[in-house]
């Protein structure tokens, strides 16, 4: 089964099986940023960006991501030229083991890409569904409200 | 000789960039899973429906049928070894009583046989079509039951036997068993004005890494095993691999690439060796990744404890007698049997050395029940939920804030307790003194920021069906296991005055690569990014014993400051050649040597005519470091909870921590640390726990159904770190993280008491049990008397 999908800009055309989950299909193709964690759709350890919002991959099959427009962590910055919201998990010490963290910052991204200025209660609502046992989590709402000023000049 | 005086630090206690922090926060950074393997074959394993059955035959002809399969390995095909899973040091404490796959199986989740297939799909489908016939035998699901009589005996195997001269009886499932007694107890209570005797049980836990054990092996082109595993003891792997498939060590190397938490879970050798026989069978690649289930039900937990407490103290407060007696479930298998229960007991009783008599039995025993193993706070957790909330009770009796309980009785600088000495880690422990100590501070500090003194006013807050209230604990552990645990470094300068520095420490995510190179960065006066680090590959770095025991940033630390002092004076000896100084009259700062003339050469030249000009050698140097004592950190922690007393539900609206954990070299991880550990102590005490069926089968093996807390259940935190200098850490560090799961049980415990009156002994505090002993106390008040 052919796909057609586009991924942090670029398309491309992926033979799939019916069965294959977005998560395994990324990670087939080398985008390794989306960790496994549950595969149960709980832990969020695999998000990506759909057409701009935060989905779990491991319970979207790859057939539904056919003339999608996905977005990985590796789309939204590098090491040389990090995403605001990377700058600021990094900052803020948001990143521990850092497992969690592509799929937090792309829970955070599609927040602030709607929401630019979130209130706390905001942010711990669009990252209720990452989980992460390194942090205790304050650290990484921190960063996220830190990136949203930055994000505005103001950092 | 001049002397230049160095005032402060320059690099530690400064939360410099996290060494691998852009690439995890990129995306780039390596996990086991993301190394493509060439060829690799999925090994899935099939574990036991059953607690306890012995394996009458295995037969995989229908899953060798099904396309891309490759092998099915059974208990036939291993060597029958036994060992222990838990990682620690030889001779390890644990008892040998594990073997690679069994005839027969002790829990639901213990391993029957593994299978290689060519893809995950076919080894899931092999893995159905294999037919095990058991032969069910009567199962221990309770460790009240495991010592009776005519009890059914778990390891009823010849070869299971203890390797160090400690008690073990394989006979009456007795794992381990350790004991001490100072003073006179008779005395002690007699003394007493008041007497408490109370029972509380603790609760089966798991740690949840984000990132599940997973292993991949491999050969390499001189045929050597290659291991890449997510594990918190590299060292520990080879060893023990090497041992349970009868290799020599020196065919084995185990490399750590980054990992996803472990909290104590990936300090067991648990996936490595199953792996590496497929490996050495197939001659293949060969992957294993627990699933999520899998972790859950086959891998390692909290062990659960039964403890049962009296105390003695008199009218002022002073403690006079404390006896701790524990009986621990330790599954169906020992692994960290003895120590766990032993640290209940060391890591928490020389907190009140103010009572000289003091008692300590413990037991650890066998049941068909998953198995315990190391898990952050490893037996101090369970001793302190007991022991805080036993002393909480008494200082109501008293009339006495609990604060002035424990200011009363806790231990301080130069003082020492008996216990130390008395329990070890399966030999007797190494007397000490404490010397850096800021609990004083901490209960300070914590009082000031929790606001302690209006927290009765606060009560008066809440709105109707809702009742607030406030409870405190305090807190101490170790760092490292003394003369026993020793960290390595090895350090080598290149040309262009940057730094390679190699430690067997590995860094599971705590951010021990980033501390460890502003120890060396300290010593060398540049900045951490001119150091390269690189953490446990056993063909590569030194020794370490691992990631545990909170040992990393005090122990590992002291060796990467012994290495970097190497160094320097090699960098001295060349800059005196090149400045024609001796070398006592020259100093660092700013990658070059000074002489006091206003002289300097820059590390630069300096690695370059060492590389390539005169006199040519490497500058570089190795360190390692033992220690001979465990210098506790210290804690206070304070909490503040509402009841809703329709429902039962317990919401923690403010949590205080108070840490005094030396000089924290990395202030941000160091809070961080903290919170994720008190994070994890929140959700063990509110909502994490097994729920088992009458068959000793998990039932809630996901995380959905087992609840950890995400950013919806987020109270407002505070962590304070109070300085103090510890002499013989690292300039001045000793251990973080550990320490702070140890309180929320204790601390949200007596907040409930102080909200509703209830006292919970069996933790957790779910909403049905704060429900039901609210229902019990309308009861109780309403009976006439």
């Amino acid at each position: 089964m052919g796909i057609e999908i586009t991924i942090n800009g670029e398309k491309k055309v992926w033979d799939t099986k019916p069965s294959e989950t977005l998560l395994d299909a990324l990670r087939n193709h080398g985008y390794k940023s989306v960790k496994r964690g549950c595969d149960e759709g709980h832990c969020g350890a695999c998000t990506v960006l759909v057409d701009g919002k935060a989905i779990k991959s491991c319970v979207m099959l790859a057939g539904q991501a056919h003339k999608r427009n996905i977005v990985t962590i590796e789309g939204i910055g590098t090491i040389d030229e990090p995403h605001p919201l990377q700058k600021a998990f990094v900052h803020t010490g948001g990143v521990q083991c850092g497992y969690c963290v592509p799929g937090m910052i792309l829970s955070a991204k599609a927040l602030l890409d709607e929401n630019p200025v979130p209130t706390e209660e905001e942010i711990k609502t669009a990252l209720d569904g990452n989980l992460c046992r390194c942090t205790g989590y304050v650290k990484q709402v921190e960063a996220v409200g830190l990136a949203s000023k930055m994000m505005r000049g103001e950092n | 000789m001049a002397v230049k005086i160095k005032e402060g630090f320059k690099v530690v206690g400064k939360s410099v960039q996290k060494v691998d922090g852009f690439s995890l926060a990129c995306g780039k950074a390596k996990f086991v899973d993301d190394f493509d393997l060439p060829g690799c074959l999925y090994c899935k394993i099939l574990t036991s429906p059953h607690a306890h059955a012995r394996i009458k035959s295995i037969d995989a002809t229908e899953a060798l049928k099904i396309p891309g399969v490759i092998t099915v390995m059974t208990h036939e095909d291993v060597p029958r070894i036994a060992h222990t899973t838990a990682g620690q040091g030889y001779p390890e404490p644990s008892p040998y009583d594990t073997f690679i796959l069994d005839k027969k199986v002790r829990f639901v989740g213990d391993r029957v046989c593994a299978v290689a297939a060519e893809t995950k799909e076919s080894a899931i489908e092999a893995l159905k079509r294999i037919k095990v016939e058991y032969e069910v035998l009567e199962a221990i699901l309770d460790p009240r039951e495991s010592m009776k009589e005519g009890a059914p005996v778990i390891h009823d195997e010849e070869e299971a036997r203890m390797i160090i001269p400690v008690p073990y009886d394989k006979e009456k499932n007795l794992a381990s068993h350790a004991d001490f007694t100072v003073g006179d107890m008779e005395k002690g209570f007699e003394e007493a004005d008041v007497v408490f005797e109370r029972e509380y049980e603790s609760h089966y836990a798991q740690h949840c890494p984000m990132e599940p054990h997973i292993c991949a092996t491999y050969l390499d082109e001189n045929n050597r095993l290659v291991i890449m595993t997510s594990t918190q003891v590299p060292f520990h792997v080879r060893r023990i691999v090497a041992e349970r498939l009868q290799l020599p060590i020196k065919r084995v190397r185990v490399i750590k690439p980054r990992i996803g938490g472990g909290f104590g879970a990936k300090q067991e050798v648990l996936l490595e060796d199953i792996c590496s026989a497929l490996t050495l069978k197939t001659g293949r690649p060969v992957k294993y990744e627990m699933t999520r289930k899998e972790e859950f039900m086959s891998s390692r937990t909290r062990h659960p404890q039964i403890l049962k407490m009296k105390v003695g103290a008199k009218k002022d407060g002073k403690l006079t007698a404390i006896s701790m007696k524990v009986l621990m479930n330790t599954g169906a298998y020992g692994s960290h049997a003895l120590t766990v229960a032993c640290n209940t007991g060391s890591k928490v009783l020389p907190l009140y050395n103010k009572a000289l008599n003091v008692e300590f039995w413990a037991d650890s025993v066998y049941t068909n029940l998953p198995v315990g193993g190391a898990y952050r706070g490893y037996g101090a957790t369970q001793g302190y939920f007991a022991m805080e909330c036993i002393l909480d009770e008494i200082s109501r009796e008293l009339d006495m804030d609990p604060v002035e309980l424990r200011k009363i009785n806790h231990i301080k600088t130069g003082e020492s307790s008996p216990v130390f000495a008395a329990l070890g880690e399966g030999k007797p422990g190494v007397e000490q003194k404490v010397g850096s100590c800021g609990l004083g501070a901490c209960i300070e500090r914590g009082m000031e920021e929790f606001d302690w003194a209006k927290r009765e006013d606060r009560k008066k807050e809440v709105s109707p069906g809702k009742k607030r209230g406030s409870g405190m604990c305090i807190l101490m552990q170790g760092s490292s296991i003394p003369e026993i645990d020793m960290g390595a470094a090895s350090m080598k300068m290149n040309e262009d005055g940057s730094f390679n520095l190699n430690v067997g420490a590995t860094d599971l995510g705590t951010g021990s690569d980033t501390v460890l190179a502003q120890v060396a960065a300290e010593v060398l006066e540049i900045p951490v990014d001119d150091i390269i680090v690189y953490s446990s590959d056993t063909d590569m770095t030194p020794f370490d014993v691992g990631a545990y025991a909170s040992s990393t940033t005090y122990l590992s630390g002291y060796a990467v400051k012994k290495c970097a002092q190497k160094i320097k004076r090699q960098i001295l000896k060349v800059a005196g050649e090149m400045l024609e100084k001796d070398s006592y009259d020259l100093y660092l700062e700013d990658k070059k040597v000074h002489d006091f003339d206003g002289n300097s050469v820059t590390y630069k030249e300096i690695g370059t005519r060492a590389l390539y000009e005169t006199d040519q050698h490497q500058i570089g140097a190795i360190a390692s470091h033992i220690s001979h004592k465990s210098p506790p950190p210290f804690a206070a922690h304070f909490a503040e909870v509402e009841v809703d007393t329709d429902t039962g539900k317990t919401e923690v609206l403010r949590y205080v921590c108070a840490i005094d954990c030396g000089t924290a070299i990395h202030p941000r991880l160091a809070e961080g640390q903290c919170e994720g550990a008190l994070l994890n102590g929140i959700s063990f005490a509110l909502t994490e726990e097994y729920v088992f069926n009458k068959k000793g089968r998990m039932m809630n093996a996901d995380f959905g159904s087992y609840k950890i807390f995400s950013t919806g259940d987020l109270p407002e935190m505070k962590v304070i770190l109070v300085p103090t200098y510890e002499v013989t850490g690292p300039f001045g560090a000793k251990s973080v993280s550990e320490i702070n799961i140890n309180g929320p049980m204790p601390a949200i415990g007596n907040a409930i008491f102080d909200a509703v009156g209830i006292r919970l002994k069996h933790a957790p505090f779910t909403p049905e049990k704060v429900l039901m002993g609210i229902l019990e106390q309308k009861e109780k008040e309403a009976v006439p008397v």
